[in-house]
Parts: C-alpha cells; sequence; structure tokens
C-alpha cells in the first residue's frame, strides 16, 4: 500500500505515465479490479439464494406470486378505515392496515408536533420550575422504550377507565369509558355539500385576502389584519351558510345501550393508545430539536431586534423563528418517518396496522416471501414520500430565508 | 457601575453595601427565576398545581401504601405468593420480587445462573476497566474484551467444555436483553465503519452498494427487518440447514444498527477538514493505514456522542424481539403479569420495567453528554 504513494488518490493522472507500473500498483485499474470481484460475488451469492429460495418453494409446495391477494383472508379487524368483512380479499385487508397506519401515524404526527413545540418552548422557558418540569419529562420518555411506553398506556393506564354504565362524560355529547371514546358523528342532509363549499371558498377567499395584505404591504408599508379577517372570513362564511340553508347537518350523538354505547363516532382504546404514546414519545424528540433550533440562532439576532425597536414578539415571528426552523426541519423530517415506522407497534395493543395484518396473512398463507416484500415496499415508499414533500417545504424556506 | 457618580464619598472610601436583599439570595434567586412578572407567577403556580396533581399520589402508591413483604405463610413455604396477599391498597411489590429470578434469567436453571453471574461480572469489570479515567493502561483489557470475553462468554452461556448445555430457548429476561443489545453495539460499530467508508468510497460499485443498503435499512422499521429474518430468511438457506431463531435475530438486528453507525460515522468523516486527508497522503500513507492512523481517531472522537446515543436506542429497540417470540426482559415482565397468580399486576411491572431501562439509558446518555464536554465537540455558545 504504502508503495502506491506515486500515484495520486483518484488515478486521474495521464495514461502513458502508467505503462511502465505493474497493474496491482496501479491505483485505478485496482479499484476496477476489485469492484469486478464484488460485482461478481455478489451475483454468485444472489444466484445461491436465489436456487435455495426455489427449491425451497418446490419443496414445500407454495409457489410464487402475488395471486394469494385475492384469497379470502377470513379474519375480522377491530378496526378499519373502508368496510371490510369476513369474505374481504387478503388484498383489500392490505389496503385498509396501510391505511389504518397512515391514520394512526397522521395523528401521532400531530400530537407529536403540538406537544413537542409546547415542551420544547416550556424547556427555553425563564421559569425554573416550567423548564425543570419540561427537562423530567424529555429525560423520562427518552430513555424508557417506546414500546414498553406502549402497553402501559395500553395495559396500564386505559384499562383503569370505568365501565360504559360509569363513563365519563362531557356535556352529554362525547363519553370516555374502557371500551373506547364516543363522539358525535355528523350526518349530511341535503344542502350540506354547499356548506363544505362554503368552507373550502373561505379559505380560498382566505388565501387572497393574505396575499393581498402581504402585497399591499410591500408596496406601500401600511400593514392589515389579516389573521381576525381571515379567521373571521373561515368560521364567518360557512356558519352563515349552515344557519341560511336551515341547519342541514344533523349530528348522531352517542346514545348510551344496555352494553355500550351506539351510534357516534367510536375510536377504540387500542387507537388511543397507540396515537397518544407514539405521540407524546415523539413530542420529547420534537422538543429536542425545537430547544436546539432556537438555541442555534445567534444571540446577536435577538439583541439586535431588540435594538431595532422590535416588540420580543415580534422578534421571535421574524427573526428567530425563521431561522430557527431552517435548522429544524431536517431533523423534523426524520422524525415524522420515525412515526411511521414506529406505528409498526401498534400490533402488540392489537391495533391492526399493516404490519399485524401482514403477519396475520403471512401465517395463514406461507406467503413469507410476498409478505416481506410488500411490507417493505411500503415503508419505503412512504419514507421516501415524506422525505420529497418535506425536502421540498425545507427548500421554500430556505429561499425565504435567503 | 452606575452609581460612580452623584456619591456623597470620596473615591475609595464609599461602605461597600451588601447587594439588596430583594436581589440576592434565596429571595432573589425566587423572584428572578419564578416570579419575575404576574405571567411568571401563574405559570409557576400552575406547576406546582400540576407536579401537586401527580407526585403525592404517586409517591402514596409506589412507596407508602405499597406492599413490600411477603405474608408469613409465604415465608414458612406453606402456599405461593400472589395478588391476594397485596391488601395495603398501593403498589404489589411482592410480583416483582416473586418473580424476581425470572425476570432476571429468564427460564435459565436455576442450578446454572451462576455462569450468567460470572459473564455479568466480567462484563461490568472489563467495561469499568475500559471507561474509567484513572486505569492507564487499558490495551489488555481491550484485548481481553474484545477477543477472549466473546468467546469465555460464550461457552459459559450456552455450554459445553463440561458444563451443561442450555439451549437459547431458555434464555431471556434482562440477561437476554443484555445479550442482544450487547453483540448488537459491538458488531454494528465495526460493520458501521466499514458501511460509512464505502459510502464515501471513490469506487461507484462499492458506493452503490453501501449507499443502497444504508437507505434501505434505514427506510424500514425495525420490526419488518426481524419479521424478515424469522420468515423469509430460511427460506433462502439450503434445505435442512437450520438456523438458530436467536441467531437469525441477532444479524437482523446488529445489521440495521449498523446502517445507522454507518450515518454517524459518515457525519464525524465529514466534519473532518480535507487538510487531514491530503496531509496524511502527502505522508505516503496508503488508503487503510491513512484511515486508521489518520482520519478513523480523529472522525470517531467526533461521533462518540452519537454513537453512544445509537446506542441507547439499540438497547431500546431489543423490546422489539418479543414480536418473534423470544422473552426479553419487557416481554417477561408482561407475561409474568398476565399469570393467574398476578392478575391487575401490569403497573408494578411496567413500573419495574420502566425504572431499570431508565436507569441504564440515562446513566448512558450522562456518559455522553460528560464525553461530550470533555472532547470538546459541541458548539458552544
Amino acid at each position: 500500500m504504502a508503495m502506491a504513494q506515486g500515484t495520486p488518490e483518484n488515478g486521474v493522472a495521464n495514461g502513458h505515465s502508467h505503462h511502465h507500473v505493474a497493474f496491482w500498483r496501479d491505483e485505478r485499474k485496482r479499484g476496477l479490479a476489485a469492484q469486478l470481484v464484488v460485482i461478481l460475488a455478489i451475483l454468485a451469492f444472489g444466484w445461491y439464494l436465489i436456487a435455495n429460495l426455489l427449491a425451497n418453494q418446490e419443496r414445500l409446495g407454495i409457489p410464487l406470486g402475488l395471486d394469494f391477494l385475492e384469497n379470502v383472508a377470513g379474519f375480522q379487524l377491530s378496526f378499519a378505515v373502508l368496510p371490510v368483512t369476513l369474505e374481504s380479499p387478503i388484498g383489500r385487508l392490505l389496503v385498509v392496515g396501510g391505511l389504518n397506519t397512515l391514520v394512526a401515524a397522521f395523528f401521532s404526527a400531530i400530537i407529536a408536533t403540538f406537544v413537542g413545540l409546547l415542551i420544547g418552548i416550556m424547556r427555553l422557558s425563564h421559569n425554573w420550575l416550567i423548564s425543570r418540569i419540561a427537562a423530567t419529562y424529555i429525560e423520562i420518555i427518552r430513555n424508557i422504550p417506546l414500546l414498553l411506553q406502549l402497553v402501559f398506556w395500553y395495559g396500564g393506564v386505559l384499562v383503569t377507565l370505568p365501565r360504559p354504565r360509569d363513563s365519563l362524560s362531557a356535556f352529554d355529547l362525547v363519553y370516555l369509558n374502557i371500551k373506547g371514546l364516543f363522539m358525535p358523528r355528523p350526518v349530511p342532509e341535503p344542502g350540506a355539500g354547499i356548506v363544505l363549499i362554503a368552507f373550502v371558498a373561505a379559505i380560498g377567499i382566505a388565501i387572497g385576502v393574505a396575499r393581498w395584505a402581504r402585497q399591499r404591504q410591500m408596496a406601500t408599508g401600511q400593514q392589515f389584519a389579516t389573521v381576525p379577517v381571515n379567521f373571521a372570513i373561515v368560521i364567518g362564511l360557512p356558519t352563515f351558510a349552515y344557519l341560511l340553508l336551515g341547519r342541514p347537518i344533523a349530528w348522531d350523538v352517542p346514545q348510551p345501550g344496555a352494553f355500550n354505547f351506539t351510534g357516534g363516532v367510536t375510536i377504540l382504546p387500542e387507537m388511543t393508545a397507540l396515537i397518544i404514546g407514539l405521540g407524546l414519545s415523539t413530542a420529547a424528540y420534537v422538543a429536542e430539536i425545537v430547544r436546539s433550533g432556537i438555541n442555534s440562532v445567534s444571540h446577536g439576532q435577538t439583541e439586535a431586534a431588540l435594538a431595532l425597536g422590535l416588540k420580543p414578539r415580534w422578534c421571535m415571528r421574524l427573526v428567530i423563528l425563521p431561522q430557527a426552523l431552517r435548522v429544524m426541519i431536517p431533523p423534523m423530517i426524520s422524525q415524522y418517518l420515525n412515526v411511521v415506522k414506529n406505528s409498526t407497534l401498534a400490533g402488540f395493543i392489537g391495533y391492526p396496522d399493516l404490519f399485524s395484518i401482514i403477519g396475520t396473512s403471512q401465517n395463514q398463507t406461507g406467503r413469507a416471501v410476498e409478505c416481506v416484500m410488500i411490507l417493505m415496499l411500503f415503508y419505503l415508499s412512504v419514507s421516501l414520500i415524506i422525505s420529497v414533500i418535506m425536502n421540498w417545504y425545507n427548500k421554500r424556506v430556505m429561499l425565504v430565508e435567503r | 457601575m452606575t452609581d460612580t457618580t452623584n456619591q456623597g464619598f470620596a473615591p475609595g472610601t464609599r461602605p461597600d453595601l451588601p447587594p439588596p436583599v430583594s436581589e440576592s439570595g434565596v429571595i432573589g434567586w425566587l423572584r428572578h427565576n419564578l416570579f419575575s412578572s404576574w405571567w411568571d407567577t401563574l405559570l409557576t403556580l400552575g406547576a406546582i398545581y400540576l407536579i401537586y396533581l401527580i407526585v403525592p399520589p404517586f409517591v402514596t402508591w409506589a412507596f407508602l401504601d405499597a406492599t413490600w413483604n411477603f405474608v408469613p405463610e409465604v415465608l414458612s413455604g406453606e402456599k405461593s405468593p400472589q395478588i391476594s396477599d397485596c391488601t395495603s391498597g398501593g403498589a404489589c411489590w411482592i410480583f416483582v420480587r416473586a418473580r424476581f429470578g425470572q425476570f432476571f434469567y429468564g427460564f435459565y436453571p436455576d442450578a446454572e445462573r451462576w455462569r450468567v453471574n460470572i459473564v455479568l461480572i466480567l462484563l461490568v469489570a472489563s467495561i469499568y476497566g475500559l471507561l474509567a479515567e484513572r486505569v492507564k493502561n487499558k490495551q489488555p483489557i481491550a484485548w481481553f474484551f474484545f477477543l477472549i470475553f466473546p468467546i469465555l462468554a460464550f461457552v459459559l452461556l450456552y455450554g459445553g467444555f463440561g458444563l451443561e448445555v442450555v439451549p437459547t430457548q431458555q434464555w431471556g429476561g434482562f440477561m437476554l436483553t443484555l445479550i442482544i443489545s450487547g453483540i448488537g453495539i459491538v458488531f454494528s460499530l465495526p460493520i458501521g465503519i466499514l458501511l460509512a467508508l464505502g459510502r464515501r468510497s471513490q469506487l461507484p460499485v462499492v458506493h452503490l452498494l453501501c449507499t443502497l443498503f444504508i437507505e434501505f435499512a434505514r427506510g424500514v422499521p425495525l420490526i419488518t427487518i426481524l419479521f424478515m429474518a424469522n420468515v423469509m430468511l430460511p427460506l433462502f438457506l439450503p434445505p435442512g440447514v437450520e438456523f438458530n431463531i436467536l441467531v437469525r435475530i441477532l444479524i437482523g438486528v446488529t445489521l440495521f444498527a449498523s446502517a445507522y453507525m454507518a450515518e454517524v460515522i459518515r457525519g464525524g468523516l465529514q466534519a473532518l477538514p480535507k487538510g487531514q486527508y491530503e496531509g496524511a497522503m502527502a505522508m505516503g500513507l496508503g488508503y487503510w493505514q491513512m484511515m486508521r492512523l489518520i482520519i478513523m481517531p480523529q472522525a470517531l472522537r467526533v461521533a462518540i456522542p452519537s454513537i453512544v446515543n445509537n446506542f441507547i436506542s439499540l438497547a431500546q429497540d431489543t423490546t422489539l424481539v418479543a414480536i418473534v417470540g423470544l422473552y426479553d426482559f419487557l416481554n417477561i415482565v408482561r407475561a409474568g403479569s398476565r399469570d393467574s397468580n398476578w392478575i391487575g399486576t401490569e403497573i408494578e411491572g411496567y413500573v419495574f420495567c420502566g425504572v431499570v431501562y431508565w436507569a441504564f439509558c440515562f446513566a448512558m446518555s450522562r456518559y455522553s453528554m460528560h464525553l461530550e464536554r470533555k472532547l470538546h465537540t459541541g458548539h458552544k455558545r
């Protein structure tokens, strides 16, 4: 190795200066040879594995292929985003499983973001007690395995909820008991679509107002009270439509039955435990990201902003946060990815996510290779999509910044 | 500084007044840190109320009202302990006491547990020797720990050479958690280094392969890799070849962890200025010499805090091996609280398990912070 000292590392010297060097001393040729060996070794190993696989599949009498997705699954799900029956094919169950995973991950991510933001800001508070509470929360959560937290919420906390007869209730509209969380469900009647259209239109108008206010401020320096006006538009327009059309949305309120509540929307305890556990756990990591992001903005920025006469609130919004966000986004991307990946723990507490449905299907059909492939493909593509979206957002924030 | 003017004292004769009581000592600290404004006061009171809601009930449950001791009938051997012995209304710690051996050793035979103890003592002693600053000559300890200890531990735990064989199906509890995380830690570091070097390699094939592997392993959840090791790996082996499930899981965990390790080490490598590479090359060092003598010592030093953090998450991730039916620490505690004698002890089990995990992971994270301070790799403000 030490003899190769005359050759530049990347071997881009002129070809004719090498003709007297033995090929094993030529960095470039040696690299080519090594890569060739690696490729051949991998091809041979892959061929060996596939030959074994084919032999084993033939011996066990299991064909390869995706035809089993059309077989009747024959098992029931405790929660499904789309309706499924015992006769549904496995393929449909897998689609439902994927959606179940995404739904749980979505709500967990929302909880994680807001709680994490809150805890992160608490951690930075000048109030010693508040800051210590946030630090304790972070240190407890981060040093205990997520699975332990989930089974604790599910098997330790949620089972102590009262039975349906003694449900906790809020205004006789929302009920909480050991069988789940029961909430009123909106039932659309004729005319409900117009309320929805009014809502969408209100959001459109609000975006327009915000854009106009921004342009006017850029041009003239005059400010416009965008937030209260837009708030009034988004709340007011649909409410106006709702009242004008004679209340076209009815509410299906859960009613106490003999054993349990009927009607309304039910959120099962499995789902509650998963969303709470995953959300609160990720929140601790988000809090650390928020803290380090805000800390990474040099203190001189704060001092300069205050010296320019900005009030502390505006200093945070206009000076600190835009710069902190730039630092926070890449680690936030990996936290959102983690939420999706960690939602695979749902199976341990009985929530039917994609992983647990695949596990059951594999058990029933014996199609290990196909099941693992579907699983990997799903998580890899979700990871890819989230990274693409967040990187796009990241670029936008960077452009605003510079 | 502000009161140098407008004073009735000649320079140097002004008596040194103590700072006002409201600005120093306990009162000053309270005023600055807890009651600096009406909003701050409100926050403080809210926080105190929150603590009041959580801490006293927990202390009552876990300590004051808890049952710590077996009833006399159990001690005299007339009956086995059970949940109904706990009548005090608080935590039922006799569940943990009664099951402690199983939580720690799994289903390892009672008569052979001394072997686990010896391994544990050797492990703790060599880790102390490797990490303690007052031990100066670490080289023989490192040789022992990385070469002799693994073989010795395997022989002691598994058996052979005159010792009774204890099949891996009987391993479990905290011991299994330590084994899986220990092997994952020890093997993921060198594999991670190789992967990181491969990803930065100028050879396109090596770069592509390493990048693909790292991105794949980081893109899927660990549990799917365990699932793959459990159901798919056997299909790729020649017919008739059986592979121990624990070994398969160890391979999965190690490969998964080494992908994360590779990214952390790559970060360390990128933090090095290019001059280090150029200097090493100018000295006439070959690639491996340069890496071993110049680059890696510096890159690893930068990456140490993140490496320790990876170790922590690896130790926590070992709980997932329950999915393939291994009884690690958490899984055996869960199984214990489902025993018909102990129905309703789930919270006690989880709290115990959580405290043990917390103590280990917290110690590791404190150690990593200590290293970070020692090595000055953080960005000081």
